[in-house]
């Protein structure tokens, strides 16, 4: 006689409530992958090193100053790798002094000594280099994440991948372009005196004095598209850089009708650092930099307080708008290369939705007539069984917040011929015990419990390779191993629990059961 | 009742050496075809480069869109009807400059050119060398990691003889599949990995039926006595039949619906489910069953051998 009759059923009505009530309300229930709904995935890589670099290159100015400050003349103090910085004195007798100086210089180490000539090389130790990698990319993801999240997009996805990856994930974006460009500005704002010592036919014959640099000024001509190039002469010495930034705001440009521009605020400190450069630099032209581009390099009047200033630079309102976004949310610690992108228009989301729901329902149309007629009674209750498999398919889909891929929708449509394979392996057991002449309700017993170690041995090695698929895979594949996943565990409680529950309901239960339609 | 096979005894394993041809050749054709190709054709995925899907508005001709895309240096890439005859796919080899910048440079170009029409970038998928070299790899740790998981399985279950000749099995397949891939100019992407392993779990699965029937029935020895091993392997086959079969045919079935109305996105991924259940259904009679059979034979025949030799002498 079936045992517990009644607490098997509640099991399962229970599953199916807590199923129901996952999947309500069914709009909004499942995460749509990138594939089926359309938008951008990004992996980006941090040029690691670059932050180095420029970590160096802070640390080797900030020892040029102290020493001078000492009076320590020196002839060299400079980068010569991106973690290590080479300094020459100018007279071996203020070595230890120098050596005092450099040893504030905490993180790095003193490297390759010459007391006699007056040389040796800071460098900076391993674990300070592995530290600062990893806050690089570290501070990167928390900046992406502010643009993005300032830009307006419903439930990115912004994690760190392996070592110095970024993956990012930003479904239904329209405009793929402008979010890329948004997210892989490394937005440094910097603010440098230009160098009037030297003319810029001088630069550009190739005599540049030591400590300045050629910069651009990119001009796009809106009539005729072409773009101008114009150089400026600046020196290499960052007075003020956007990490002092306060607020951006867009604003229109007055000077020039239908332009946009930003009006940044500085903090505290930047205000006063703002104050003194420019009282100390009146008539001088001070250049405004972005990522190496010169936007404007205007000439300083008077001392100006309160620390505002403006970025001009013929924007469009977006372009205004994605620059106030970008230095509100602070510059990348370090520039970042796009590794792979994969860009997806809704409509081609919206025919894959489409082809996958046709293959989906006609696979499982075929296989329902199969078992119906088939296995008739029998078919029918395995027919029930399957409905259930998927309801609990999309229920877990659902609870996990796992995503619906298009090669996950494949995975459903095989899930139904594999879960069905339980109630063939059970049915065709059941028969062949009924054909060696045993009663249908000892048959019925011998046949589930014979097929439970077979089903149990094909159902863990599928779903070994889904889980390696899922460590292996990326991004589509790891949604196909999902749902070929939870559609196995799903099938091991829908075809043998429960269609051995509606065994026991319809035939067993009965007080004679001369024959079952199998 | 409708039975398919009412009381199969049918010699598959007597016929075995037939079908130890029978792969060979199969497995045979697929790496010549594989190696006249020069190797498998990789996707973007893993060789890295730049795809672009476009739709226009009027069904252009391939040399119109060459000649546009030959103007910004791109005429060597790949172009594909995908589907639909305003449907295409451009693949475009990795650039030395600034390859993030080929989606948008393509774009730009295809739609100032007044001769193709009005069109829509419906996909750009671009894979930098470092991703390509990353995911080649993964995909062999993938297969390798997959068929070591199996072996290890079916030995701890089973015995070592049955999961080395699982593993065959399964690699059978998956060179089948391979050249199979290749016969029909197919490329080699993630999906179809994907499809590879889903295969080798559904070869696998297929096996271990037989093997279970097996040890079940060995259990009851009293049954068996006087049958050889290579009599109790067909037997074991013989009563699972049925169920191979139906359950072949209702995954074929979804395999089917996969391949015909599943789309072209998802039609590689779809052909290789379907051939892979085909050879999936045969490699676990005809290699994992036979190698089985034979293997055992073998070690039988050199337990019994050596007493020979010591009444000889």
């Amino acid at each position: 006689m079936p045992r517990r009759l009644w607490l098997r059923t509640g099991l399962v009505v229970v599953v199916i409530l807590g199923s129901l009530w996952y999947l309500y309300p069914p709009r909004r229930a499942i995460n749509l992958g990138l594939d089926l709904q359309g938008g951008i995935h990004l992996v980006l890589g941090v040029e690691v090193d670059k932050a180095l670099a420029s970590q160096t290159d802070r640390a080797a100015q900030e020892l040029k100053g102290a020493l001078e400050r000492k009076g320590i003349a020196v002839t060299q103090v400079a980068r010569d790798s991106d973690t290590s910085i080479a300094v020459q004195l100018a007279s071996p007798r203020t070595w230890n002094d120098a050596l005092t100086v450099a040893s504030e210089l905490g993180t790095f180490e003193r490297r390759d000594e010459d007391a006699a000539a007056g040389r040796f090389r800071l460098v900076l130790s391993p674990k300070e280099v592995s530290r600062l990698r990893d806050l690089a990319v570290r501070q990167g993801v928390e900046t992406i994440r502010n643009r993005v999240d300032q830009f307006g997009v419903a439930e990115p996805t912004i994690t760190r991948q392996g070592e110095d990856r970024i993956l990012i994930q930003l479904p239904g974006v329209q405009d793929p372009e402008r979010a890329k460009a948004l997210i892989g500005k490394t937005a440094l704002l910097e603010f440098k005196l230009l160098d009037e010592r030297t003319s810029v036919e001088d630069a550009l014959a190739g005599r540049l004095p030591e400590g300045s640099e050629l910069l651009y000024q990119r001009r796009v001509d809106k009539d005729t598209k072409t773009e101008r190039r114009i150089p400026y002469v600046v020196q290499k010495r960052t007075l003020l850089t956007g990490a002092e930034l306060n607020r951006a705001e867009v604003q229109s440009d007055p000077n020039s009708a239908g332009n946009w521009q930003v009006s940044i605020e500085f903090n505290a400190t930047g205000a006063r650092i703002f104050g003194e450069v420019t009282e100390q630099n009146v008539g001088k032209h001070l250049a405004i930099i972005l990522d190496g581009n010169v936007y404007s390099a205007p000439r300083i009047n008077e001392r100006i307080p309160g620390g505002r200033a403006v970025i001009t630079g013929q924007f469009s309102v977006d372009e205004a708008r994605d620059l106030a976004i970008v230095l509100r949310a602070g510059a990348l610690p370090a520039p970042v290369k796009i590794l792979e992108e994969r860009t997806v228009g809704p409509s081609l989301g919206a025919d894959s939705i489409r082809q996958g729901l046709i293959a989906i329902t006609a696979s499982a149309v075929v296989v329902f007539l199969f078992m119906l007629v088939y296995y008739r009674l029998s078919g029918a209750i395995a027919d029930v069984a399957l409905g259930l498999n998927l309801l609990i398919l999309f229920a877990c889909m659902a609870a996990f917040g796992a995503t619906l891929t298009l090669p996950g929708l494949a995975g459903i449509a095989l899930t139904i011929g594999m879960a069905v394979d339980t109630n063939i392996l059970i049915f065709e057991r059941v028969r062949e015990e009924l054909r060696i002449g045993k009663t249908p309700r000892s048959a019925i017993e011998a046949g589930f419990t014979r097929a439970l170690r077979t089903i149990i041995d094909t159902h863990l090695t599928v779903m070994v390779t889904a889980a390696i698929l899922y460590n292996f895979g990326t991004g589509s594949v790891k949604g196909f191993a999902v749902s070929l996943f939870v559609g196995l565990a799903a099938s091991l409680f829908t075809a043998y629990f429960f269609t051995r529950l509606l065994f026991d309901v319809v035939f067993v239960r009965r007080r004679t059961l001369a024959s079952i339609s199998i | 009742m409708i039975e398919l096979f009412p009381n199969p005894n049918y010699d598959f394993i007597g016929k075995r050496k037939w079908a130890y041809i029978i792969s060979a050749a199969f497995t045979l054709v697929g790496l010549i075809s594989i190696v006249l190709h020069g190797g498998l054709r990789y996707d973007i995925d893993f060789t890295g480069g730049t795809l672009i899907q476009v739709r226009f508005e009027q069904p252009p001709s391939v040399a119109a869109i060459r000649a546009s895309l030959g103007r910004i240096g791109f005429g060597e890439s790949v172009i594909q009807q995908f589907g639909d005859p305003r449907e295409f796919i451009l693949r475009i080899p990795l650039t030395s400059s600034g390859p993030e910048e080929v989606g948008r440079q393509v774009q730009r170009t295809l739609t100032a050119d007044a001769s193709l029409g009005k069109l829509e970038v419906r996909r750009v998928e671009f894979v930098g060398p470092q991703v390509g070299r990353d995911l080649q790899l993964q995909a062999i740790y993938a297969v390798l990691a997959g068929l070591v998981g199996i072996l290890l399985y079916i030995a701890m279950r089973f015995d070592f003889k049955g999961g080395v000749a699982a593993v065959v099995a399964v690699f059978h397949d998956v060179l089948v599949c391979l050249g199979a891939l290749s016969l029909t100019n197919r490329e080699f992407s993630l999906p179809v990995l994907a499809a590879l392993l889903t295969i080798i779990g559904y070869s696998v699965n297929d096996t271990i039926v037989a093997y279970d029937r097996l040890r079940e029935n060995r259990g009851k020895l009293a049954h068996q006595k006087g049958t050889t091993f290579a009599q109790q392997m067909n037997v074991a086959v013989n009563q699972t039949l049925s169920r191979t079969i139906l359950t072949a045919l209702t995954v074929f079935f979804s395999t089917a619906v996969l391949l015909f109305f599943g789309g072209k996105t998802l039609e590689d991924f779809a052909f290789v489910l379907f051939i892979g259940v085909i050879t999936g259904t045969y490699s676990t009679t005809y290699v994992a069953a036979a190698i089985v059979v034979d293997w055992t034979q073998y070690v039988e025949g050199r337990v019994r051998r050596p007493k020979k030799a010591v009444a000889k002498a």
